[in-house]
């Protein structure tokens, strides 16, 4: 059988692969575009460790056809930072040590992210229900809450002070 | 002296609570063990398989090869495994 | 640096809340777990496994699957040395059995077969090409049923160990443990209050977001090079090593990053399948669970049942407990349920007790070890019947713990006398804390609980080398499953008294440092930190040799201080590590040493947490509005991970409390081995958890540590029981507390 061949933008370049029509985008991502940092914790939408923007959009990379991405923007962990600067949301999970064994933090970053994105200035409250989709088993999810929150309040400071982030 | 207390299953299988031995013949954990199965055939092999000692409190994992001090109070207890 | 670790306050380093070594390549997607490592010529694995609980293996007839596109090796059973026939000790049969059966299937789930082929969808097609003719057996489920007369016998050849006289026909009955002292009918004798409950818990996994992953390459030497995530590479080694009837150097294991263990990781089940898969195929082969098998296949902790009664005196003397529990292990011998008669008292001082425990094999996957394990399932009964006997005498449940409480020298119920521990400390501080001077509001209920592990030593290695630019390299072979890796540095920062960026904390594979146990037990702060600071000690000592040599003076003269080598005159320019480094050649050669040893001397660990629950008497949901959980760290290293760790293992408790079960059919197949219908908590049934770090020295350690990673989920079940209790006036005896059970017992109240 031919695979598709699909073309889209990841990590702000362009990118192209090719998929069976049976493989997620989770797989696609993984095995042929070597982007490891997307994670599989379930295969089935309930853990939320392949969560990826998709449009801007945080989805389950296991729940979408890879031959739907045609065409889209893709954004994953490794496309988080620049070269040089860690994003607030990588920089405050360290500093307050948001994660343990890390298994769930790049899906936590791009979930997070996707909140401070649409709600920059979120009540903790907010923050939990839009993390739902997240499992993380070690925390306990005091610290990255913690961390989600300073990030969005250092994200309105530097907006605030014209910085870009 | 040594002594010698005895867990809840080695006092099933005994009959006793505790046993009290001079230093000089039980030295060792090795020695305690042989001490214990020439008492109570049998109880050597029990003894030395997955059991930690307590000598005066201190828990030894790997014990067989441990001195034992004059005076001391010895423990076997089941090997812990943690997770 | 002082000898004395309960008078050593003044830390530079340690205590201090640096960013984890690991951290940057964690959240940038770079840390390399079991999954994410590729080989050049990898191929892809599936397994084969069984539909039923119980059942004869007839045959099985992979012909079909090795000529099926893509399929490079299928094995059995048949491929794997028969260790039986060679007389191997029946744990190592068991072990063996687990990772593929050989003429029986014992639990849905049951490895029968594995393929390597080009793809993962090419081995899995080719897995359900597997014929495999089964006579399906009658399967049990409890343990109550496995070990009533008649029950189907999951093994012949089981004999009921530490039982006397020893039974002569096999049985479902593993083991007995018991712990017994003083006399108990005069115990309860003595006592004004009686009360005995029966308690069951049910089968809860890990729940590790990481499921199993391994890859494997095996050389036509005969030697394999192993990866994958684990709590414990030399274990699975020498596990691996022992079912393929291999010398275990032969293979080398290095670590991957491990998403999460908790004791679930510190067993094989797919690694002797990729090594077979590769040597047959002569390419590495990676192999990965789908969460579904993680669930059917692998942990989970035991379901038990189990009766408690405790008496007590109407001042609040607890005078006498009887305890009997039964575990399920599993398929395979091996439940904690030793440990649990171990602990089940351990938080008191009582005189009168008989405690007895039964391993039992059911038809469900081989339990593995879920932190403190055994010591949660009979604490949830424990602490529960301690509140309602402090509600029948209308005493405190804090001051009841007080006035029982193990402190030192009193002697733990498995034998030794208890030196120092901070027991009482953990219950002052809930009882002098904010949350426990707040009032309880109106609807809601409080519930505070205790819980106990001893925590471990064991054998670890460190070897620690100073590069030429000063700066530190330690290396462990303990994996990194709760910050270790941040201690180690810290614990090197100290003791050299340089920076901690400076230190470079890595974790060896089985060739290149030495035996170093399992990641487990609470042991790597205290054991691996120790080897760390006497390696570190070691160096410091050989540092002032070698100034002293750079100086031409006496050894006694020079000091180590604030990282460098002073002369006790103050004459001379103090020298940095990197000058000495320097000069490494001409003072001795390269500045590193090893240091091993199996340490001991671990101090318990004791926490008291505190709850208030809200419940919705319409759906019988119960919300944990506030927690507050206060451990004897010992001494916490860095802060955040101790909290995180605290912070963790509550959470998890909170999970087993109100929603975590296994649920089979009545076909012994697993209704829900999915994250979706195997509920853990998620960040929107949260509030923050309150972490108080109580620091009681441990007088073995050169730093104080006591173990922290597993006491904290001993006690939430407890709690919550006796939150739900205040605040709806039902007493549940059963986990999970959930909302279907609860409303049940509220409707029940309420008729």
């Amino acid at each position: 059988m031919g695979r598709t061949h699909v073309s889209c933008t990841i990590n702000g370049h362009e990118a192209e692969f090719l998929a069976d029509a049976g493989d997620s985008l989770l797989n696609a991502l993984r095995d042929e575009v070597s982007l490891t940092g997307v994670k599989e914790g379930c295969g089935t939408g309930d853990c939320g460790a392949c969560s990826v923007l998709l449009d801007d959009r945080v989805t389950c990379a296991c729940l979408i056809f890879a031959p739907e991405a045609e065409g889209t923007m893709i954004m994953t962990v490794e496309g988080l930072a620049d070269a040089e600067h860690l994003h607030p949301l990588q920089q405050t999970f360290l500093e307050g040590s948001a994660l343990q064994c890390g298994i769930c933090t790049p899906g936590f970053l791009m979930a997070a992210k996707a909140l401070l994105d649409k709600n920059p200035n979120p009540t903790e409250t907010e923050v939990r229900y839009a993390l739902a989709g997240n499992l993380c088993r070690c925390t306990g999810y005091d610290k990255i809450i913690r961390s989600v929150l300073d990030a969005a309040a250092q994200m309105n400071a530097d907006q605030m002070n014209g910085a870009s982030s | 002296m040594v002594t010698v207390k005895f867990s809840a299953s080695l006092r099933e299988r005994t009959g006793e609570s505790d046993l009290t031995v001079d230093a000089g013949d039980a030295p060792s954990v090795r020695r305690l063990i042989k001490l214990l199965d020439e008492r109570f055939p049998g109880v050597g092999e029990q003894l030395s398989e997955g059991h930690s000692v307590a000598i005066n409190g201190e828990i030894i994992a790997d014990p067989l090869y441990e001195d034992i001090p004059d005076g001391a109070e010895v423990h076997f207890i089941p090997a812990i495994a943690g997770g | 640096m002082t000898e004395d670790p309960t008078t050593n306050t003044g830390f530079k380093w340690v205590g201090t809340r640096p960013i984890r070594p690991d951290g940057l390549d964690k959240v940038t997607g770079k840390a390399r777990f079991g999954a994410d490592l590729v080989l050049p010529n990898m191929i892809e694995a599936a397994i084969a496994r069984s539909p039923h609980a119980h059942a004869r293996i007839v045959s099985i007839d992979t012909t079909a699957a090795e000529s099926m596109p893509g399929v490079q090796a299928v094995i059995t059973g048949a491929d794997f040395p028969d260790l039986k026939e060679a007389g191997a000790k029946q744990p190592d049969v068991f072990q063996a059995a687990k990772v593929m059966a050989r003429d029986k299937v014992l639990f849905e789930g049951h490895p029968v077969a594995a393929v390597a082929a080009a793809t993962r969808q090419e081995a899995q097609r080719a897995v359900a090409a597997i014929v495999v003719e089964y006579e399906v057996l009658p399967h049990v489920l409890t343990a109550g049923a496995a070990m009533a007369d008649g029950a189907p016998l999951l093994h012949d050849d089981l004999i009921t160990a530490n039982v006397d006289p020893a039974p002569e026909a096999s049985s479902n009955v593993a083991s007995r443990a018991l712990q017994q002292r003083g006399d108990l009918d005069a115990g309860f004798a003595a006592a004004d209050v009686v009360i005995e409950r029966n308690y069951t818990t049910k089968p809860v996994h890990q729940g590790y977001i990481e499921p199993h992953a391994a890859v494997a390459d095996a050389g036509q030497d005969g030697r394999a090079h192993l990866w994958c995530s684990s709590q414990g590479h030399f274990d699975m080694r020498s596990s691996t090593a022992n079912v393929l009837a291999m010398e275990p150097s032969l293979i080398n294991v290095t670590p991957a990053e491990i998403g999460g263990g908790f004791g679930g990781k510190t067993t094989i089940y797919l690694e002797p399948i990729a090594v077979l898969l590769s040597r047959k195929a002569g390419r590495p082969v990676r192999v990965v669970m789908d969460r579904d098998e993680v669930f059917q296949a692998t942990g989970p902790t035991s379901g038990s049942e189990m009766r408690v009664k405790i008496g007590v005196t109407n001042d609040g003397d607890i005078t006498a407990a009887d305890v009997f529990m039964a575990f399920e292990a599993g398929a395979f011998p091996g439940s904690p349920v030793g440990a649990a008669a171990m602990t089940a008292l351990a938080c008191y001082d009582i005189d009168n007790f008989f405690v007895e425990g039964f391993d039992v094999v059911v038809n469900k996957p081989k339990v593995a070890a879920y932190r403190a394990p055994g010591a949660p399932i009979i604490a949830f009964a424990v602490e529960g019947l301690i509140d309602e006997l402090a509600r029948a005498i209308d005493m405190d449940p804090i001051d009841l713990r007080l006035k029982n409480a193990a402190v030192e020298g009193v002697q733990a119920p498995y034998g030794p006398t208890h030196p120092r521990i901070g027991f009482v400390e953990t219950l002052e501080a809930i009882r002098d804390s904010d949350h426990y001077r707040t009032p309880v509001a109106a609807n809601q209920g409080r519930g505070v609980a205790c819980g106990f592990w001893f925590n471990i030593g064991g054998n670890s290695v460190a070897t620690v080398n100073v590069h030429e630019d000063g700066n530190v390299s330690v290396i462990t072979g303990s994996p990194d499953i709760g910050g270790s890796r941040a201690s180690m540095a810290l614990f090197a920062a100290e003791e050299f008294g340089i920076d901690v960026e400076r230190i470079n904390p890595q974790i060896a594979d089985t060739q290149t440092i030495g035996h170093t146990d399992v990641t487990g037990g609470s042991r790597v702060t205290l054991a691996t930190g120790k080897v760390v600071v006497e390696a570190c000690r070691e160096l410091t000592a050989d540092m002032c040799r070698r100034a002293a040599k750079m100086w031409d003076c006496e050894v006694e003269d020079v000091e180590w201080v604030n990282g460098h080598a002073q002369h006790a005159s103050g004459t001379e320019t103090p020298l940095s590590m990197a000058a000495i480094a320097a000069k490494a050649g001409r003072t001795g050669g390269p500045i590193s040493t090893t240091y091993t040893e199996n340490v001991r001397g671990a101090g318990a660990g004791f926490s008291t947490q505190l709850v208030d629950v809200e419940v919705d008497e319409e759906t019988g949901q119960t919300k944990i509005v506030r927690y507050t959980t206060a451990q004897d760290a010992g001494k916490a290293i860095h802060p955040s991970y101790v909290e995180g760790q605290m912070q963790g293992g509550v959470v998890q408790g909170i999970g087993w409390a109100l929603n975590e079960e296994y649920i089979h059919r009545e076909d012994g197949t697993l209704d829900n081995p999915s994250f979706l219908d195997y509920r853990i908590p998620v960040a929107s049934d949260l509030p923050m958890i309150e972490t108080i770090v109580v620091e009681v020295p441990n007088p073995n350690h050169p730093y104080g540590v006591r173990g922290v990673g597993e006491v904290g989920i001993v006690p939430p079940m407890g709690a919550i029981a006796n939150a739900i209790d205040r605040a709806t006036g039902c007493r549940l005896h059963d986990l999970p507390m959930s909302p279907v059970r609860l409303l049940s017992a509220i409707n029940d109240k309420n008729a």
